[in-house]
């Protein structure tokens, strides 16, 4: 399992009803991919997380199926509509089967 | 992701490249014919383990990108709900060397586009 | 050359080299790339500068005599000794030294006395490059030209002295604006510096946009500014372009060290650009290059010279353009006294340790061009002597002031060409298969077709080893013929040399300075006599 996953988010903290905002997310993981080795020559078995999702009160912004050739630290900025005021809760699935969540509120004016 | 279907499709791929195999499972072998799809990467790569790559398709229900160089040349999905504020989103892949990478939407009236840019991946050093 | 029927120096005064400014109400005054030279030097014009793609046989890769047939320079003119290889020798005993600090100064002083609210931009490679420079991580040259009056600058080897000083200075040493529209926190990707800053002049509001060295975590070592990222970023720079005519700008500059070819793609992109003064890539132009309605202006290297850009801005546009590219001839300008006294203070420090003579030359010693320069050979037979290597590998700087025949060799000529905070001199094992990697590698940064894949810079040099280039080659297809000198047998793929080289972007590259393994090297020779190197084959295509 991977050791000290820490999920980040940028959301701005308003919008205006029906405002698209940018949101940023970053969470550290070292996505093993499975294609390297270590000293003794063995191959390090695949550790990554596989997806990611963003929802807003329950429906979907975003959700991105992850290969190996994601990064390590997975970054991702991508665009959300917010109509009323609400949460958003931000989803990552590791291959161990661990779930990492982080949610935002934003208040709409 | 998509493993399942690549092996459905074996007989029928079977003188495709990996990436080309890819892009079939994806379209369901329908022809790419749309335009609508910016692909922004750097033309030279800073580090080849996270270099950035932007998609944007208005309008698209999802996106695949592919590093065609890469031994696995996947490298995401992206699906866009409903609150998707653009069809478009930024992340930071691994290229095992210069490339082109690739990305094709499908558009919710069922076409596809695609786009392309080269990235090329130096040992560095030198300069003015 | 006809340089016999001259007594050139008496001919040429002040008031002429420094000359008057065209019509218009905005004075621009530029500066690039000065690699830390604060005194007046030698520097020879590069012979060999091949364009490539869009950019074959365009300035500024014209050299030569058909540089001096292109813009109408006299054979042993001025202009000729200032901008062209060819003569180098005997027009430098003519003409003298280029460059100087002070004589900059007096420069400002003229052009200002006409125009006092002259705008002074710094195109960046200032505070690396010099012995004082280097100790002082670049303190000299910030306070020098803070007192010169700067108003921006932007950037390059500034990075090479490490994310916290360049961060040091900008917060509580520098007076100009360090801008930068392409500098990105790497994290976030948001931007670092600021992209640009507004100027009033003659009640015409001027936008001074900062473009620095695109490649930088590249070119140089990324560990010395881990959360950077840089990038052409042309999207970036229309954006920032757009949002400096919204806050009113009625013309727009761009500050750019992205290297010619770079900045004349750019323009051709970028709409909304009215000048770009260019950099990094150390061309020099005696008129501006006009892409669309963007004029590229291109101002050199190490002090020699200074360009006056005078804009006629009328109705919120651009009318007229008027560009004079200065020579710093050093025996003709005088020195303004207080500017020597203010340098004088930043090299008293060092001044014994970078007087120390360590030998002759027999031979000029220069560095730029594509391919070898004498000095880099003499850089590479160190390496190839004191490190006990088969092969030497001396990176393409553009910058290294050059040496005339029968000089002697100073510390502080080893320094002015090889100055920099990354110096280890390694020795290593690599197999004939990972040389041609590196010179294919580094062949594309240069000669890649399209501009925006190019670094800058010139070919790795390389001593030992004999090789065929052929440029418009693609990558990996353009270096044949690899040949071990010392036996005249071509280089194995699978066989491993021991090579010997400097300034690695590797962290933790491990060896002497560089300056130490040269210095040894040319004590032990006493003089040193450098052979044109024809041990590299170049085919132009
Ligand atoms: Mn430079
Ligand atoms: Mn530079």
């Amino acid at each position: 399992m991977a050791e000290n996953v820490t999920p980040r988010v940028r959301v701005p903290k308003e919008a205006a009803a029906g405002e698209v905002i940018t949101i940023k997310t970053l969470i550290s993981h070292p996505m093993e991919s499975g294609q390297r080795k270590d000293k003794e020559g063995n191959l390090i078995p695949r550790s990554i997380i596989n997806r990611f999702t963003c929802t807003f009160n329950g429906e979907t912004v975003i959700d991105v199926a992850m290969e190996p050739a994601i990064s390590t630290n997975p970054y991702f900025e991508f665009q959300a509509k917010v109509p009323e005021s609400g949460t958003f809760t931000f989803t990552w699935i590791d291959d161990d089967g661990s779930t990492y969540e982080d949610t935002k509120e934003i208040a709409v004016a | 992701a998509g493993s399942g279907l690549s092996v459905m499709l074996g007989g029928r791929m079977a003188l495709a490249t990996p990436t080309e195999e890819l892009i079939a499972n994806f379209t369901g072998g329908a022809e790419i014919t749309g335009e609508g799809l910016t692909l922004t990467a750097p033309e030279i790569a800073e580090n080849g383990n996270t270099v950035p790559v932007e998609v944007d398709a208005p309008g698209a229900e999802s996106i695949i990108l592919l590093a065609t160089g890469n031994p696995n040349p996947d490298v995401g999905v992206f699906h866009f709900g409903p609150l998707a504020g653009a069809q478009m989103a930024s992340t930071r892949i691994r290229l095992a060397g210069t490339q082109e990478v690739v990305a094709i939407a499908k558009m919710s009236d069922g076409s596809f586009a695609r786009a392309a840019q080269e990235v090329k991946v130096t040992i560095g050093g030198c300069g003015g | 050359g006809n340089w016999s029927r001259l007594a050139a120096q008496q001919r040429l005064s002040q008031e002429d080299l420094i000359g008057t400014g065209g019509p218009g109400n905005v004075t621009l005054i530029h500066i690039t790339d000065i690699h830390a030279q604060t005194q007046p030097i030698w520097f020879r014009e590069p012979e060999i500068n091949l364009g490539v793609g869009e950019a074959r046989g365009l300035v500024p890769h014209v050299t030569g005599v058909a540089f001096r047939k292109l813009y109408g320079i006299e054979d042993g003119s001025p202009l000729d000794y200032a901008l062209t290889y060819d003569d180098f020798v005997a027009l430098g005993r003519e003409y003298g030294r280029m460059g100087g600090l002070d004589r900059i100064a007096t420069v400002l002083k003229a052009i200002r006395a006409e125009r006092p609210d002259a705008l002074l931009l710094d195109g960046g490679d200032t505070w690396q490059g010099s012995l004082p420079a280097l100790r002082t991580e670049g303190a000299d040259m910030v306070r020098l030209f803070n007192a010169l009056g700067t108003d921006a600058m932007t950037s390059h080897w500034e990075f090479t002295l490490g994310i916290d000083r360049v961060n040091q200075i900008v917060e509580n040493e520098l007076d100009p604006a360090f801008l930068g529209a392409n500098i990105f926190d790497a994290t976030w990707d948001e931007p670092a510096y600021e992209p640009f800053k507004m100027f009033e002049r003659g009640g015409t509001a001027i936008a001074v946009i900062g473009q620095a060295f695109p490649y930088l975590p590249i070119a140089n070592p990324s560990w010395m500014f881990p959360d950077l990222s840089f990038g052409v970023r042309q999207e970036r720079m229309a954006e920032v372009v757009q949002e400096a005519r919204d806050a009113g700008a009625e013309v727009v500059v761009v500050l750019s060290h992205n290297g010619f070819d770079v900045d004349r793609k750019m323009a051709a992109q970028v709409p909304g650009i009215d000048v770009i003064l260019t950099g990094h890539t150390h061309d020099a132009l005696p008129e501006p290059v006009l892409v669309g309605s963007t004029h590229l202006i291109a101002s050199g290297s190490h002090g020699k010279f200074v360009s006056r850009v005078d804009l006629d801005v009328q109705d919120g546009a651009l009318k007229g353009l008027t560009h004079r590219l200065i020579p710093i001839f050093s025996d003709v300008i005088a020195p303004d006294a207080e500017m020597t006294a203010l340098v004088e203070e930043t090299r008293a420090p060092f001044k014994d340790e970078m007087a120390e003579v360590l030998g002759t030359t027999d031979s000029l010693l220069y560095r730029r061009g594509n391919f070898n320069g004498t000095w880099d050979d003499l850089i590479c037979n160190a390496l190839i002597s004191e490190r006990e290597a088969d092969i030497a590998l001396s990176p393409g700087f553009r910058w290294g002031a050059s040496l005339m025949p029968g000089q002697e060799i100073t510390r502080e000529d080893v320094f002015n060409a090889t100055a920099m905070s990354y110096p280890e001199a390694y020795r290593s094992e690599m197999t004939g298969e990972t040389l041609k990697l590196i010179l294919e590698d580094v062949a594309d940064n240069l000669f890649n077709p399209d501009p925006y894949y190019q670094q800058g810079g010139d070919m790795v040099r390389v001593g030992g080893m004999g090789y065929r280039i052929d440029i418009a080659q693609p990558q990996g297809s353009r270096v044949t013929e690899m040949t071990l000198l010392s036996s005249g047998e071509k280089i194995d793929p699978s066989r491993t040399y021991v090579v010997a080289g400097w300034a690695s972007v590797n962290e933790g590259t491990e060896g002497p300075a560089i300056w130490d393994v040269v210095e040894s090297h040319i004590r032990k020779q006493g003089t040193v006599s450098i052979d044109p190197n024809t041990s590299v084959d170049v085919v132009a295509g």
